[in-house]
């Protein structure tokens, strides 16, 4: 059973979670998509910028970092 | 015959352009890609036997669906639209960034051209003790592998034998990609419907421009498939329109399932260590990136940056204006005096002069800017300033191009190409000119010095430095408002996003560094160049034509000019912003280069020696009156000569350098009118409200 936990820019540094759905402006999505945020992926945030935004994930094995906005219609679980 | 054509394509910063670089040499020329104005890098490439092939550097992608102009070129030219079909691809894959560099790879295979796939920076994850099957790789994806270490050159043998053997093999039907049922059967419809149009020259890829046409059918703006017939388009919007009926979004599982195959094949040949390592990158982020450290560390190496082009290019800078003033006397010496040698010496000579004084600037804007990507912090600089960047519509990376407009907006509007995005990149290179660069100053000191007396304060500070940080503080103001208001308007582009790669830390290769630097350089003096060289003859022509009467002085050549009618013609204009016609003059000299300002100035009040530091150009100024006897330069005058020269685009290199960078007339006419208009407008609102007040009219 999965557990909805809301989005990816509610988690906490260092934790990890897995994403269940992107959402928003199809361009947007499109491009988080490829970039491997598919839904049943496991992300980690890894840390966040001076200023709180934008954040750092860990995503297969690779270092991304997206802008807060867009980590808001990330769902995870 | 034209040669075969063999694409480098790969994920943005997969090292792809420095393999090329290397493969290619010194040969390289502009790709000629009709219709779209951006660059790609191109060069005849030998493969063996003395067979050759032209090889294409494409821009970055991420895969085979677009969003951008330099994505879009890639996947026109992956698909083999209105360019010959490739023969070969190589796929630069960057194994710190497997996946994601697989993503592009399998997709890329899916079109059955015969792909070679080039395994770059292999040595650094094993450092991190991640270890790729090169072999694995192979057998799996049916594509030749060779471990590369671009910076290097490692590899490029192995590499050129592969592309050999793979531009023997010919197009295959690419090998399906497993896909969902109800996408597999969507796909098949549209595939058969594309064989219909015969619109391939390899039918076996129409697997893949099926899938192509799914992914980047866009309801809004339908540019990414021009020249699809419309039966196609119509066809692509049914199945689409249907899969969302019965709730499926085709977007998703067509990625989905590519990333599906790419997680097998990953998993299939990598071996990471059973505990992760806490990788040297890792730790040195957590340092670089920390909210107080990371803020420390950024400031210094800004402060580095702006120092370096601010101050260490001078020497080199006095040198070359040292070299031009000697060739020009030289060249009046030898050449016997009339109009011919007065177009050498001052058309010419200045000319190449007013290009090679921007060398050292973006020779030492590239260097760092090098330094700064190659070992990976450029991209933290992006992270760490983005933030602020976006509260007024910029991306993080334009940071160090806008501080570089401080110095200079030549190399500035140069250092935009590490934006990514079209869009934002415009969007930086219309407003940096806004920023108060050092062309400017010169400007600044002759006036407040003209206008403020040495005691005079407001406050506690000299009325001078208080008028000077003012200035600056306009220009950052006016640059950042400038920003927002064009990123609503002008340029209101699709939802900004931000989707920045940290890649690990490495050193940055002399030779690739050189390298770059030198293409740089070539490319401002090919073509930006030319251009400033036109720009500055014919602004010669304008303050020498016509001839006043023999044995006329400079002073009264230049009021018989052109330039010097066109002064009288503009006063009417600029009389309220409290200019006179002689101010005119100058504002057109400084076309040339906003310090000329002083010299033209000196030429029209007919002062021997020119120099901002010279009493006798300041003396005339103060003692300059209208035709009815009020005074010129009253402080109010000199304040909206200076709000006028922060906000005008008074700079023909400016302009040539974003015509370069743009690749149309478009953007650098727009940017010279906007900022002409703002700084009529603002000139005018402090000359006359200040009139008004009657601040700063004795």
């Amino acid at each position: 059973m999965t557990v909805k936990f809301g989005s990816l820019a509610a988690l906490p540094v260092g934790k990890s979670a897995v994403v269940s759905r992107v959402r928003g402006d199809r361009a947007v999505v499109r491009r988080l998509l490829e970039v491997g945020l598919v839904p049943g992926t496991r992300v980690t945030l890894r840390r966040v910028a001076p200023l709180g935004d934008p954040i750092e994930l860990n995503v297969r094995h690779f270092a991304l970092s997206i802008r807060r906005a867009d980590a808001l219609r990330i769902d995870i679980e | 015959m034209a040669p075969p054509v063999v694409l480098v394509a790969g994920n943005p910063n997969s090292g792809k352009s420095t393999l090329f670089n290397a493969l290619t040499g010194a040969r390289t020329r502009v790709a000629n890609y009709p219709g779209v104005t951006v660059d790609c890098l191109s060069a005849p490439f030998t493969i063996g036997d003395g067979r050759t092939v032209e090889l294409i550097d494409l821009p970055g992608t991420y895969s085979l669906s677009a969003r951008s102009r330099e994505e879009q070129l890639s996947v026109d030219a992956l698909l083999g639209r209105g360019r010959p079909v490739p023969r070969t691809v190589v796929v630069v894959v960057d194994a710190t960034a497997l996946a994601r560099a697989l993503f592009l790879a399998v997709e890329i295979i899916a079109t059955g051209v015969p792909v070679v796939i080039a395994l770059n920076m292999s040595d650094e994850a094993a450092r991190d003790g991640v270890v790729v099957d090169a072999a694995r790789l192979q057998a799996l994806t049916g594509a030749e592998v060779v471990r590369t270490v671009a910076t290097r050159g490692d590899g490029l043998a192995a590499l050129t034998a592969a592309i050999d053997r793979a531009t023997a093999r010919s197009w295959a039907d690419g090998p399906a990609i497993e896909r969902p049922a109800a996408l597999g059967a969507d796909l098949a419809e549209l595939e058969a419907a594309i064989r219909d149009e015969h619109i391939l020259e390899r039918p076996g890829s129409a697997r893949a421009w099926a899938t192509w046409l799914l992914l980047s059918l866009d309801d809004t703006g339908a540019d990414d498939l021009l020249g699809i017939p419309p039966r196609l388009r119509a066809l692509t919007r049914a199945i689409r329109e249907r899969a969302a009926a019965a709730g499926r979004d085709v977007d998703l599982e067509i990625i989905s399932s590519s990333y599906r195959r790419v997680d097998a094949l990953v998993d299939a040949v990598v071996r990471r260590p059973a505990e992760a390592r806490r990788s040297l990158t890792d730790r040195l982020d957590s340092v670089l990136t920390h909210r107080l450290g990371g803020a420390a560390v950024f400031a210094a190496v800004m402060m580095v940056v702006f120092q370096t082009l601010y101050s260490w290019s001078e020497p080199a800078i006095a040198l070359i204006e040292s070299i031009v003033i000697d060739a020009q006397r030289l060249v009046a010496a030898v050449m016997p005096p009339g109009p011919l040698t007065d177009l050498v010496v001052n058309g010419v000579v200045a000319g190449v002069g007013n290009v090679v004084v921007f060398v050292p600037q973006i020779g030492l804007l590239f260097l760092l800017i090098g330094l700064l990507e190659d070992s990976g912090y450029l991209a933290r600089v992006a992270f760490v300033i983005d933030r602020l960047m976006r509260s007024v519509g910029l991306h993080g990376r334009a940071f160090v191009p806008m501080l570089s407009g401080f110095s200079c907006a030549v190399p500035a509007v140069m250092a935009t190409r590490t934006i990514e995005s079209r869009t934002d990149r415009l969007l930086t290179m219309l407003v940096l000119p806004l920023m108060s660069c050092s062309a400017r100053l010169p400007v600044y000191v002759l006036v407040t010095a003209t206008v403020f007396a040495p005691g005079e304060r407001i406050g506690v500070f000299s009325a001078g430095a208080v008028m000077l940080f003012a200035m600056y503080m306009l220009s950052v103001a006016a640059a950042l408002t400038a920003a927002a208001v064009l990123r609503r308007t002008v340029l209101k582009g699709p939802a900004a996003t931000l989707v920045l790669e940290l890649p690990p830390y490495r050193l940055p290769a002399v030779r690739v560094l050189a390298f770059n630097v030198w293409q740089r350089v070539r490319s401002f003096l090919v073509d930006a160049g030319t251009l400033i060289l036109a720009l500055t003859i014919v602004l010669w022509a304008l303050l020498s034509y016509p001839r006043a009467p023999a044995a006329a002085g400079p002073g009264e050549q230049l009021r018989h000019s052109f330039a010097g009618q066109l002064g009288h013609t503009i006063e009417p204009v600029i009389a309220p912003l409290g200019f006179d016609w002689r101010i005119g003059v100058g504002i057109i000299g400084a076309f040339t280069a906003r310090e000329v300002f002083v010299s033209t100035l000196a030429i029209v009040f007919d002062i021997e020696s020119v120099d901002a530091a010279d009493e006798p150009l300041r003396e005339a100024l103060r003692t300059a009156t209208w035709p009815d006897g009020r005074r010129l330069m009253t402080p109010l005058a000199g304040v909206s000569l200076m709000v006028f020269f922060v906000l005008a685009c008074q700079c023909m290199s400016t302009i040539a350098v974003v015509r370069r960078e743009s690749g149309t007339w478009r953007w650098p006419i727009f940017m010279f009118a906007y900022m002409t208009v703002l700084a009529y407008m603002a000139s005018l609102v402090v000359y006359q409200a200040g009139s008004r007040l009657g601040l700063g009219v004795a």
